[in-house]
């Protein structure tokens, strides 16, 4: 190591470039928040509002029911990927397993595929009408599903189609965690007597608890975050049943120009995703000392 | 723990049917006519490459995917770029709050983008304008923007390749009156060559990949990229199915083509390098 300021030179483009695009925008967003500003108004200049804003958010009964959409969807899928991307990581790795190679590429799959295109594909999938899902669901079950006009059935295939999307992620993470367990507490475990369910939640969950951690942290900021695949699937509807937070947003500050008002919308949805993150840093951090 | 493959095997079937069938399923949908696209059956009848030329006859689909060609391409290349040459700082050099710094580059990652959605509107719109020139609705606009989700994964993962190549390399070399240049080109980059050529592909998916901020901050087809296109094409004709399946596999095959190649990678580089895949 060499100690010098050289190393700030080398440094220096790409912190320019992310002042720039991640720091500036965040400084302004917070100072338009205080702002009364609509390009289309009469008046289209800034006016200071002091807190107006927020306290109109407060009120606000769409943009708070959009958040808890938002909530609910990412705590449902977050779990269900994270139950379902176990016992799959433990089914890929048994012992003896054909084409193990083959199907964790094929699992790779739905992770690098643009989320737009994942929309798109699920809408020709689902849309009434056209889709082969509703089609055979009625076929063979007698289910009339609609996503266009059936709420729950709208936020149901969100969640499905978030399933096919992201947890093949929380497989392969946990499957690189579960390689490197080291095997002897599980041997252990086995000559104590242990039953695979004590073996589970007393010696693999305990170990295996940074690997979780992380991966439930990554999925529930992209969870919270996510826009274009519900976009392309039902464009936020029928009425608001699939408008999360995000979409919320985009699909309300650009048409209206209420760049104040939008300002203090994001800061709320980003102080809401910070204080999530914080109290998952917390649980991981205070956890990690009781377990031991 | 013994378990029997059989299981697994029969799970995994299941499950690699579950994840292709809506690829398979878009594949199909592109390869029908008109006239047979209400036809449920789950097979591709014939070959019928209609609709993928009727796409790609669209000169404004060719713009969009040339647009998105550049964006990508650029973006993925300035980002390797500062990005080794940010990890090299951080990896060969004690810089006084180089942690602090570290983390906030990291942080940028992180940052839900339809919150910055509107700053970056009004920066773009408002203040970045010189001139005639501003940066709403123009390629470098976004491949500038790109670099706040892609900077910190390149400097992430490339910070972790170059802890890897032992700095004994480095000190001979400078023995040998290498200057901080040559250590760079001639001992740094030759090994850091695999991890960079994996740091560029991901980058680049996900470049091609991005449709909030393309949609928000761009205009006209000078900018325009292939998300946008197809999320157009679905708000204008929400019936031509056909050629709307052809669009959506044409933006999803360079991930298609690459999968392979990145499959190893793509947990170390999700997990932010938590987790080696």
């Amino acid at each position: 190591m060499r100690q010098s300021n050289i190393g700030w030179l080398f440094l220096a483009p790409a912190t320019l470039i992310l002042f720039v695009v991640g720091f500036i925008p965040f400084i302004y967003i917070l100072y338009v928040g205080f702002f009364d500003w609509n390009t289309n108004a009469l008046d289209p200049t800034l006016r200071w509002a002091g807190l107006q804003n927020y306290r109109n958010l407060v009120f606000d009964t769409t943009f708070l029911n959009s958040l808890a959409r938002t909530l609910v969807f990412a705590f449902i899928v977050v779990i269900s990927e994270l139950l379902l991307g176990y016992v799959l990581a433990r089914a890929l790795m048994a012992d003896r397993l054909w084409g193990r190679q083959f199907f964790r590429t094929i699992h790779t799959l739905p992770i690098v595929v643009a989320p737009i295109a994942v929309g798109a594909t699920w809408r020709l999938l689902c849309v009434p009408g056209f889709g082969i899902v509703p089609y055979y669901l009625k076929l063979w079950f007698g289910i009339d599903y609609n996503i266009s006009t059936n709420a729950y059935h709208a936020f149901g295939t969100a969640i499905i189609m978030d399933l096919w999307h992201w947890t093949p992620f929380v497989t392969l993470s946990l499957m690189a965690g579960l390689t490197a367990l080291p095997k002897e507490p599980l041997e252990q475990a086995q000559i104590d007597g242990g039953n695979k369910l004590q073996i589970f939640w007393y010696v693999i969950v305990p170990m295996l608890k940074p690997v979780l951690l992380t991966t439930v942290f990554i999925r529930l900021m992209d969870a919270l975050r996510s826009v274009d695949e519900i976009w392309m699937l039902t464009k936020g509807g029928p009425a608001e049943a699939t408008r999360f937070i995000g979409l919320h947003i985009w699909i309300n500050v650009f048409p209206k120009t209420d760049y104040g008002y939008g300002a203090a919308m994001s800061l709320l949805t980003l102080y809401v995703t910070i204080v999530l993150s914080w109290l998952l840093f917390v649980a991981m951090t205070g956890r990690k000392g009781g377990a031991q | 723990m013994r378990r029997s493959g059989i299981g697994s095997f029969v799970l995994w079937i299941g499950l690699t049917f579950l994840t292709l069938l809506p690829v398979w399923w878009m594949l199909v949908v592109s390869m029908r006519p008109r006239v047979k696209l209400y036809s449920k059956s789950v097979l591709i009848d014939d070959l019928y490459w209609d609709n993928f030329l009727a796409v790609l006859n669209s000169s404004t689909f060719l713009q969009y995917l040339w647009n998105s060609m550049v964006v990508a391409t650029s973006n993925a290349a300035l980002v390797c770029a500062l990005g080794l040459l940010a990890a090299f700082g951080l990896s060969r050099y004690k810089i006084s709050g180089g942690d602090n710094v570290f983390f906030w580059l990291i942080t940028n990652r992180m940052a839900p983008p339809a919150v910055f959605l509107l700053p970056l509107f009004l920066l773009f719109t408002k203040w970045f304008v010189f001139g005639d020139f501003m940066l709403f609705d123009t390629k470098i606009g976004l491949i500038l923007l790109y670099c706040v989700f892609n900077l910190p994964f390149a400097i992430w993962l490339l910070k972790g390749m170059l802890d890897g190549i032992p700095l004994e390399l480095d000190e001979a070399a400078r023995v040998d009156g290498a200057t901080t240049g040559q250590v760079l080109s001639h001992v740094i980059l030759p090994l850091a060559r695999p991890g960079l050529a994996v740091t560029f592909i991901l980058t680049w998916i996900f470049a091609w990949n991005e449709y909030l901020f393309a949609a928000t901050l761009t205009s006209s087809a000078d900018a325009r990229t292939v998300t946008t296109a197809l999320a157009e094409y679905v708000s204008v004709t929400g019936t031509n199915w056909g050629e709307m399946a052809a669009m959506a596999f044409l933006t999803t095959l360079p991930a298609l083509v690459v999968l392979g190649f990145v499959q190893k990678h793509i947990v170390t580089g999700l997990t932010f390098g938590a987790l080696k895949g």
